[in-house]
């Protein structure tokens, strides 16, 4: 457990996103899925994922539906709606420049300055 | 309509939240299901999986108030579930809400009436179109708008700043509908007056500039709305209906609309009539001179673009011009602009002052009433530590907390609210029915607007979180676990709180309220046995104007001396006087009084304005005023005999430096006439009761004749006898002319309107200020008690005496009682010195008054502690301990 980071405020929704768009997801299965695609290196709070999850909906980026999970029980799922799609492609773009620079930022040597 | 939709999409809201919520707790719980699912399979036993899915989870509740609000638009829903809350919370405790409820209402009431009566006198201007650019042409150097009515048209032709000029003068005149003389009372007004006011008749039409044709030229009258309904009882059909005014024929032009009450805001004419007719009216004409400034006021519409400034420098070479035209006449003219409704600042100054000064009052009244909700509120939230701690041990958060609380305080407030401004509209409905005085159409006429109700709502929103905020900080500093550890959370140690205090600023308010309520109750009531220079009691007038009746010239003085000889004739009746007007009466005639020597006769080089009566020879002997030195007048003082006069002491200071120099001097009047003072009677009141010493001189009637007469008639029969006694001895002489008799007292009412009506209000403010002050060291008292009553029985049961236990349980109430009153007293004294402006006699000094301010607080302190002294003393220790 120590050895996971805490989520940069702001970078759950892109998470949701991404999960989603591997698939539909029930709630529990996002969380599922959020630490299989990190590596187990990401620490989400599972009751702070569905405030996150109404929101979305809210904001048109995802869907939710009523469907049965494969453990049989009765779960809510969501799927990215065509804005979802959009928005996680420009968030993932937003995220990788933000990255770059940053990652730049901090390999500059005095040399270069 | 709207509002049924409204109500249509909260209702929906609240069936569509319980299914989410349905819905959404359904979701939460298939995740612990998932979850314990995961853990069964990695080898847990069932319960204990599912016991640690939901410890991994965390706060259920705050998760599901986050989604809540993550869903939006549930700023309505939260409100609704806080306000089905509070309600519930509210119901529990009646008497809490309703002592809430009422204490706002009194503070949200005492600013809805006096807000109402500031915006109908000051902030809104006259009703007519465009009042905000209408203004009345204002003498600086005498400081009123009289003008003469020459004066009056050479202004209007030789502004350029007016779009017109109008001019009105108010006259009481007899109107005969048929057979029945009444007094009404008149604006005489220009022809041009409705236009300029760009009024539309509400019946018939107005009389124009075009109507006009030179003196008596114009027999029109208009009738007010309101004069109309009571006293034509909205009959359509009486425009072109010839009526008798003053005993000449007028027809009835139109009706003026509803909504115009002339052009001063106190003061609601019955009709108006063009001023050409000024003969017929007041029996005088001074259209041709300008001697007499007999117009009351000159206003107009600024064209457009102009400023007032600008308008001010337009009217300057005129009054040079006057000064030079007519040196004698006109001296000293220096025109300045006024808003006409109040008469400029003559009126509108200490208004204002009043309104403001009673305004900050009503504002210290509702600070007042949130100190006390604010510590009721504190009460509460300390007894209530237990269930917020619950709450927040259960995952709440604290800024919803608070604003569930602040919920149930705005909710307290609107109610509060409600009822207050509920109150005022009753209140000003009776304001606005009053009529202060039966002789004179003097209206408040106040009926709250949008302006009202919009400016008590942002008081009653203000209040609410006013008095809400007071129990923030107790509850951010709520820690659950020592609350729910202890029985209950007692801050101990402190010694002074803000319950505490804000009950010692709500004290001092109020003793601030009290002193100033007594220091004017107390100005008025001396007032009233103070030195008029007449003797009011066992005095009662009888005024008419023979005007009405048709008099003129020489049967005026014969008509005079019928009526005083008729009166004398009267059982009972010691002396009978006659003056063209009583001194504090509703207006006064001024005249300008030269020393003998004097040759230039300019305004500006008098030595005195005087008070000027014109009076019978038994005048001064009704009146009860004392006659010092000389003589007074004989009916041989007549226009063949020399000019006399009886002056008082200040004129003889004035003009002859002393008093005994007076007797057998002459003066100079302003026509040159030379007067010999002949008597000097002692100083009085004239004009209001709050003036230094003024002169005044006496002329008798034959040399000086007026047609108003107020008889004064001197004698110690009852009023309810004497009053029908003179009125058939005065009707036995001319059955037509319309007559007036009250008691002397009766009439001064005017004088002392303006200290009754500040006596008054004050005295209201004093009573609301010790009734929120009872209720505060009420609520303190009884809430101390009922804190320490465990406390208390073991003193008991310890054996301490009766006079302890009180000491114990109330001692802090009395003290903070004391501390408050002391700063209040103080702070009372200081204000009472603004008060002394408008309530005669009014001082803070009096002992009487500090005295009776330390007891009535003394006595609130009694009262308001009272019954939690009997509750205190009825403990019984030992059913206590058992309860416990």
């Amino acid at each position: 457990m120590t050895d996971q980071a805490q989520l940069l405020p702001g970078t759950l929704d892109l998470l949701i996103l991404k999960a989603v768009s591997l698939g539909p997801l029930h709630g529990y299965g996002v969380l599922l899925r959020i630490g299989q695609i990190s590596g187990r290196a990401l620490l989400v709070e599972q009751g702070a994922l569905y405030p996150a999850l109404f929101r979305l909906v809210r904001q048109g980026l995802l869907e939710a539906s009523w469907g049965t999970s494969e453990n049989n029980r009765r779960a809510k799922f969501y799927e990215l709606t065509s804005t979802g799609r959009k928005r996680l492609r420009e968030e993932t773009d937003g995220w990788n420049r933000l990255v770059s620079a940053i990652a730049s930022a901090l390999a500059a040597r005095p040399e270069e300055v | 309509m709207k509002f049924l939709a409204y109500l249509r999409s909260i209702a929906s809201r609240f069936f569509r939240r319980s299914r989410l919520e349905g819905d959404m707790e359904e979701e939460l719980r298939s995740h612990i299901l998932h979850r314990a699912d995961d853990l069964v399979a990695s080898g847990l036993d069932r319960a204990e999986a599912l016991r640690r899915a939901r410890i991994e989870f965390g706060g259920h509740e705050r998760f599901k108030e986050e989604c809540h609000e993550a869903i939006g638009g549930s700023f309505m829903e939260t409100l609704i579930s806080d306000v089905r809350y509070s309600l519930r919370l509210l119901r529990k405790s009646p008497g809490f809400m309703i002592a809430a409820i009422l204490t706002l209402a009194l503070g949200i009431g005492a600013n809805a009436v006096v807000f109402s009566v500031m915006n109908a006198f000051l902030l809104r201007p006259l009703n007519v179109p465009q009042a905000e650019s209408l203004f009345a042409v204002w003498r600086a150097s005498s400081n009123s708008a009289y003008e003469s009515y020459p004066d009056y048209l050479d202004l209007r032709e030789r502004n350029h700043s007016f779009d017109d000029l109008t001019a009105f003068n108010v006259a009481e005149v007899s109107l005969d509908s048929g057979a029945n003389p009444a007094r009404a009372w008149a604006f005489e007004a220009s022809g041009n007056y409705f236009d300029e006011l760009r009024l539309q008749p509400f019946l018939g039409r107005f009389f124009h500039a075009a109507d006009e044709h030179g003196a008596n030229s114009a027999p029109y009258i208009v009738l007010s709305h309101s004069y109309w309904h009571t006293r034509f009882q909205d009959d359509r059909s009486v425009v072109g209906r010839i009526v008798q005014v003053n005993k000449h024929p007028y027809t009835i032009l139109g009706v003026s609309p509803p909504g115009f009450h002339g052009t001063l805001v106190f003061f609601n004419p019955d009709f108006y009539v063009p001023i050409v007719n000024m003969e017929q009216v007041e029996g005088v004409n001074n259209l041709n001179t300008r001697k007499v400034r007999g117009v009351f006021m000159v206003m107009g519409h600024l064209k457009p673009g102009i400023s007032p400034a600008q308008a001010t420098a337009d009217l300057k070479p005129i009054g040079s011009y006057f000064e030079k035209t007519y040196p004698q006449e006109d001296g000293n003219m220096d025109f300045s602009l006024a808003r006409p409704g109040l008469y400029g600042d003559y009126l509108g100054g200490p208004i204002k002052a009043f309104l403001g000064g009673l305004m900050i009052l009503a504002m210290l009244i509702l600070l007042a009433a949130c100190a006390n909700l604010g510590s009721l509120f504190a009460a509460r939230a300390s007894d209530r530590a237990r269930e917020v701690a619950l709450r927040l041990a259960l995952g709440a958060n604290r800024v919803r907390i608070l604003r569930q609380l602040f919920t149930e305080a705005l909710l307290i407030a609107l109610m509060g609210g409600v009822v207050g401004v509920l109150g005022s509209i009753v209140l000003l409905r009776a304001l606005s029915a009053w009529r202060p005085f039966p002789r004179v159409p003097l209206h408040v006429i106040v009926a709250p607007d949008s302006t009202v109700y919009l400016v008590a709502l942002l008081l009653t929103l203000a209040s609410g979180f006013l008095f809400g905020a007071v129990p923030v900080r107790q509850i951010l500093r709520t820690s659950p676990y020592e609350v729910v550890k202890s029985a209950s959370a007692r801050i101990v140690g402190r010694r002074v709180t803000v319950r505490e205090l804000l009950l010692v600023g709500q004290i001092a308010i109020c003793a601030v309220l009290v002193t100033s309520s007594m220091v004017a109750v107390r100005g008025l009531l001396r007032s009233f046995h103070s030195d008029f220079g007449f003797e009011i009691q066992n005095a009662m007038l009888a005024d008419t104007d023979l005007s009405m009746g048709g008099y003129k010239g020489d049967r005026v003085p014969a008509m005079q001396k019928r009526m005083i000889e008729a009166l004398e004739a009267v059982s009972g009746v010691e002396s009978v006087g006659l003056t063209d007007q009583p001194p504090l009466g509703v207006a006064q005639n001024n005249t300008m009084a030269f020393t003998d020597r004097a040759t230039d006769l300019r305004s500006g080089k008098e030595a005195a304005d005087s008070y000027m009566y014109n009076v019978s020879p038994e005048y001064f002997r009704a009146a009860g005023t004392a006659l010092l030195f000389g003589r007074s007048f004989t009916w041989h003082d007549d226009k063949n005999a020399p000019a006399v006069a009886v002056v008082n002491q200040q004129f003889a200071r004035k003009l002859f430096g002393s008093v005994a120099e007076a007797i057998g001097g002459y003066y100079k009047v302003k026509d040159g006439t030379r007067i010999r003072v002949i008597g000097i009677v002692e100083d009085g009141k004239y004009a209001n009761l709050a003036e230094d010493l003024q002169p005044a001189m006496f002329l008798p009637i034959l040399q000086s004749p007026a047609t108003q007469s107020w008889l004064v008639v001197r004698s110690s029969r009852p009023p309810a006898q004497l009053g029908p006694a003179i009125r058939n001895a005065l009707r036995g002489l001319d059955a037509a002319l319309p007559f007036s008799v009250s008691t002397w007292e009766q009439e001064l009412d005017l004088a002392f309107f303006a200290s009754r009506i500040a006596t008054g209000s004050l005295g209201v403010m004093g009573v609301m200020g010790a009734l929120l002050a009872i209720t505060g060291i009420f609520g303190m008292a009884a809430y101390s008690v009922s804190k320490r009553l465990r406390e208390l029985g073991i003193r008991m049961a310890l054996g301490a005496q009766r006079r302890e236990v009180l000491g114990a349980a109330l001692e802090r109430a009395l003290k903070l009682l004391a501390f408050g009153s002391i700063a209040g007293l103080l702070l009372g004294a200081l204000a009472s010195r603004v008060l002394a402006f408008i309530v005669y006699q009014a001082s803070s000094r009096d002992p009487l008054v500090l005295s009776g301010v330390v007891l009535v607080m003394a006595l609130l302190g009694l009262i308001a502690t009272w019954i939690p002294a009997q509750r205190a003393l009825s403990i019984d220790p030992l059913r206590l301990l058992r309860e416990e």
